[in-house]
């Protein structure tokens, strides 16, 4: 019992200050890109070919867009981009209520809208969640665990991952939904009692991501067709302060633009070779 | 071994090189390198114009050896998974891909295509007997899969693992990529493991190029690397602290884990390492100051790792629900041909960065950890020495990190060529063999990750035990779905 105590003294508290007070990220974190197609010179598609995911649309015209619901959020556009027409900030704030929304453009912050308050009220002070795992490579799955750590704690804010989906206010899909998933993960939403939200988590619940072409479904929104999506948090995999942020918008318990970024202060950014 | 090619890990030979055996004759050198010890490393099936094409990789860790072999066994080949279990289901994968029946297999049923519901699976008669159908959706935030318990009561008398709700064809897919696209395809083979596969894929096609990336490159994989093994290795010691009832650790340690995925991001800007490898080295450095900063902040964090640790292998109960629960012996374990942690925790000290050690690890590694009782409290204690061994590992790699460049360019791979690349994952040895064709892409890209071969050890960890404690010995193999399904 000594050393417990002793052990719990010098670990002290653990959970982030988040979203009172500032998240962390490291200097190098990749949040939401910046577009600035006006620098592009004409007809370049450096940034169109590095991509893994086919994310960038219409490259190299001023209407030049990155599709959030596809990018891997790696470093190859802005490695590629001869220009700087194309970075990463480190706005960690990635959630949207439409999928025309995540196709962005300029440098405008990305704020989910909550929902109506109507299903606000009938929600209450709490959010049941189901997640289903549906082809995915186990990395979105890991930040939703992580998600409800004590470094986190998800379940500060009354949102609980449930056993049962007849426990559940909705759904969180994660994985571009294989072929051997569809019919478990449409029995699972049959199973959820309405009214009932859909989350898709990560590139590939949200478009199929990279595995576009394999045994997939290519998505929550092509394996449930009929079923629309209430929130889209992109990633590769989403950071847990963005899942937080996504899910705590939808609830409006979080609202507004105030960025809460703090630096970590041990590597600087990447510096040009 | 003296008909195979020998192959260095993270080299590339030439396809035509590789010798085509008879049929009989291949399946007769690898029983007898099985036999001898050797272990199947990877077993690869290619359609080409004249049918089917399988090769082989084997290894003789002891003599720290590599070997290929192919064969052209047109439609059936005789099974040698009665003599050798390791090998059962390398033959059930060839047959569901290729159409090779192994003939005589004692039970040819399908690996990743098909469901429960179109497949007999085990079922035993009996008036006290209950079945226990478990999945594929789990009752928390796991990838799916299907598991079956044949009980009396509480005691387990077998368990069925069904697998392939994960299957996307990652195989398929890398073969018809290049470049950006297979590397992102690679990190995501299983998304735990992305340094892992990242790195075996970017060695592999370094090998096919004929290019070697910079030793400060190959440093800073090494430390991503056993950052991922820290991270996972932490996280899975606090899931079974959680299994047991034992919430102090639990907490800290599912915590502490972060320390480590943060690092990753310190150094790339992802918690999971996307984005720090590519073939030539790596996208990102770090200065003296930079690299002094965060293995001080990551000696911080092992002395707190320990602490959480310690109170969980101390206490009484945690020691009672952990020893000699789910326990293999030695000897089932060589058997089933197990890997990485769960095969240590059984004596079976085989590890690629001793073994077939590529990169950094030729000239530095971190002891191999092992334990003699097979259970619970031995996958839990090898994970802890290997917390300290690695991060001890990447401590000194971070203070002497060798001078130049960390990147270097890469040409396109060159065709005809075939690359064997392991890597010593966290959940151990995980292989990559890749043949390149025209135009810089695959010819074909296999792929084996440890969970290939030890569902089968955990599946046989159940016999015996109560249906309540599978929860725990499930964590204690933490199994990739995604990487087993490919």
């Amino acid at each position: 019992m000594i050393d417990l105590l002793r052990v719990r003294a010098r670990l002290g508290r653990q959970t982030v200050a988040y979203p009172e007070g500032p998240a962390r990220f490291p200097e190098r974190f990749r949040g939401r890109p910046a577009l600035d197609p006006s620098r592009c010179p004409d007809g370049c598609r450096a940034c169109a070919e590095a991509c893994p995911a086919g994310a960038v649309l219409a490259p190299g015209t001023p209407g030049m867009k990155l599709d959030l619901g596809r990018c891997t959020f790696c470093p190859g556009c802005e490695e590629a981009c001869p220009a700087g027409a194309l970075r990463f900030t480190r706005d960690y704030r990635l959630a949207a209520r439409s999928r025309e929304a995540l196709k962005v453009s300029g440098d405008e912050p990305l704020l989910a809208e909550a929902l109506g308050a109507e299903l606000r009220r009938l929600l209450g002070r709490s959010l049941r969640l189901r997640q289903v795992s549906a082809g995915g490579c186990n990395g979105c799955e890991a930040e939703l665990n992580a998600a409800g750590n004590i470094q986190f704690d998800l379940s500060r804010f009354g949102i609980q991952f449930v056993a049962s989906p007849r426990h559940a206010d909705g759904v969180v899909v994660t994985g571009p939904v294989s072929d051997h998933m569809r019919e478990a993960l449409r029995r699972t939403w049959e199973a959820t009692p309405a009214p009932r939200l859909l989350v898709a988590v990560g590139a590939c619940a949200i478009s199929g991501g990279i595995f576009e072409g394999g045994s997939v479904a290519g998505g929550a929104a092509a394996a449930l067709p009929d079923v629309p999506v209430d929130l889209f948090i992109p990633g590769c995999p989403p950071h847990p302060i963005t899942l937080l942020d996504g899910l705590l918008r939808l609830l409006g318990r979080v609202s507004g633009d105030r960025l809460q970024l703090a630096a970590t202060g041990l590597v600087g950014p990447a510096r040009p070779e | 071994m003296s008909r195979l090619l020998p192959i260095e890990n993270g080299t590339a030979v030439a396809v035509a090189e590789v010798p085509v055996l008879a049929p009989l004759a291949f399946q007769a050198l690898l029983g007898e390198t099985l036999e001898a010890g050797g272990r199947l490393v990877a077993y690869a099936g290619e359609r080409g114009p004249q049918g089917v094409r399988l090769t082989a990789l084997v290894a003789d860790d002891a003599a720290g050896r590599l070997g290929l072999a192919a064969t052209l066994p047109g439609d059936s080949l005789p099974s040698l998974a009665r003599e050798f279990p390791s090998v059962e289901r390398f033959e059930r994968a060839l047959f569901e891909e290729c159409g090779v029946r192994p003939e005589g297999h004692p039970w040819l049923k399908p690996v990743r295509e098909s469901l429960p519901d179109d497949v007999p699976l085990y079922a035993m008669q009996g008036e006290a007997l209950h079945e226990v159908a478990v999945g594929p959706v789990h009752a928390g935030i796991i990838e799916p899969g299907h598991f079956r318990f044949q009980c009396h009561g509480e005691h387990v008398f077998h368990l069925e693992i069904q697998l392939g709700y994960q299957r996307r064809g990652v195989e398929r897919l890398l073969e018809a990529a290049n470049g950006a696209r297979a590397l992102a395809l690679a990190e995501s083979i299983a998304g735990d493991t992305a340094i892992g596969h990242g790195l075996a894929h970017v060695a592999a096609v370094e090998a096919l190029a004929g290019v070697e990336a910079p030793p400060r490159a190959q440093a800073l994989r090494a430390v991503a690397l056993e950052l991922e093994r820290l991270a996972n290795h932490v996280g899975d010691l606090g899931a079974i602290a959680g299994d047991v009832g034992y919430l102090p650790s639990a907490s800290y340690l599912g915590a502490l884990r972060a320390e480590y995925l943060n690092a990753l991001a310190e150094l790339c800007g992802n918690r999971f390492g996307r984005g720090l490898l590519v073939p030539g080295g790596v996208r990102f450095d770090l200065d003296p100051a930079e690299a002094a900063r965060l293995a001080d902040r990551l000696a911080g964090a092992l002395a707190k790792v320990r602490d959480a640790t310690r109170l969980l292998l101390r206490s009484p109960s945690a020691r009672n629900r952990t020893d000699g629960t789910g326990a293999l012996t030695r000897s089932l374990c060589d058997e089933l041909g197990l890997v990485g942690p769960c095969a240590r925790a059984c004596g079976a000290g085989r590890d690629v960065r001793r073994d077939h050690p590529a990169g950094h690890y030729r000239q530095d590694r971190p002891p191999v950890a092992s334990a003699e009782s097979g259970d619970v409290y031995a996958r839990a204690l090898v994970r802890l020495l290997e917390t300290e061994r690695s991060a001890q590992f990447v401590d000194r790699t971070l203070q002497l990190l060798p001078d130049g460049p960390a990147r270097l360019p890469c040409p396109p791979p060159a065709p005809g060529r075939l690359a064997a690349s392991l890597v010593e994952g966290w959940r151990g040895e995980l292989a990559h063999l890749v043949g390149s064709g025209e135009g810089g892409r695959f010819a074909r890209y296999a792929v084996k990750d440890p969970s290939f071969h030890d569902w089968a050890g955990l599946a046989q960890a159940l016999r015996g035990e109560q249906i309540s404690d599978f929860p725990l010995c499930n964590k204690s193999f933490n199994l990739s779905y995604a990487g087993h399904d490919l």
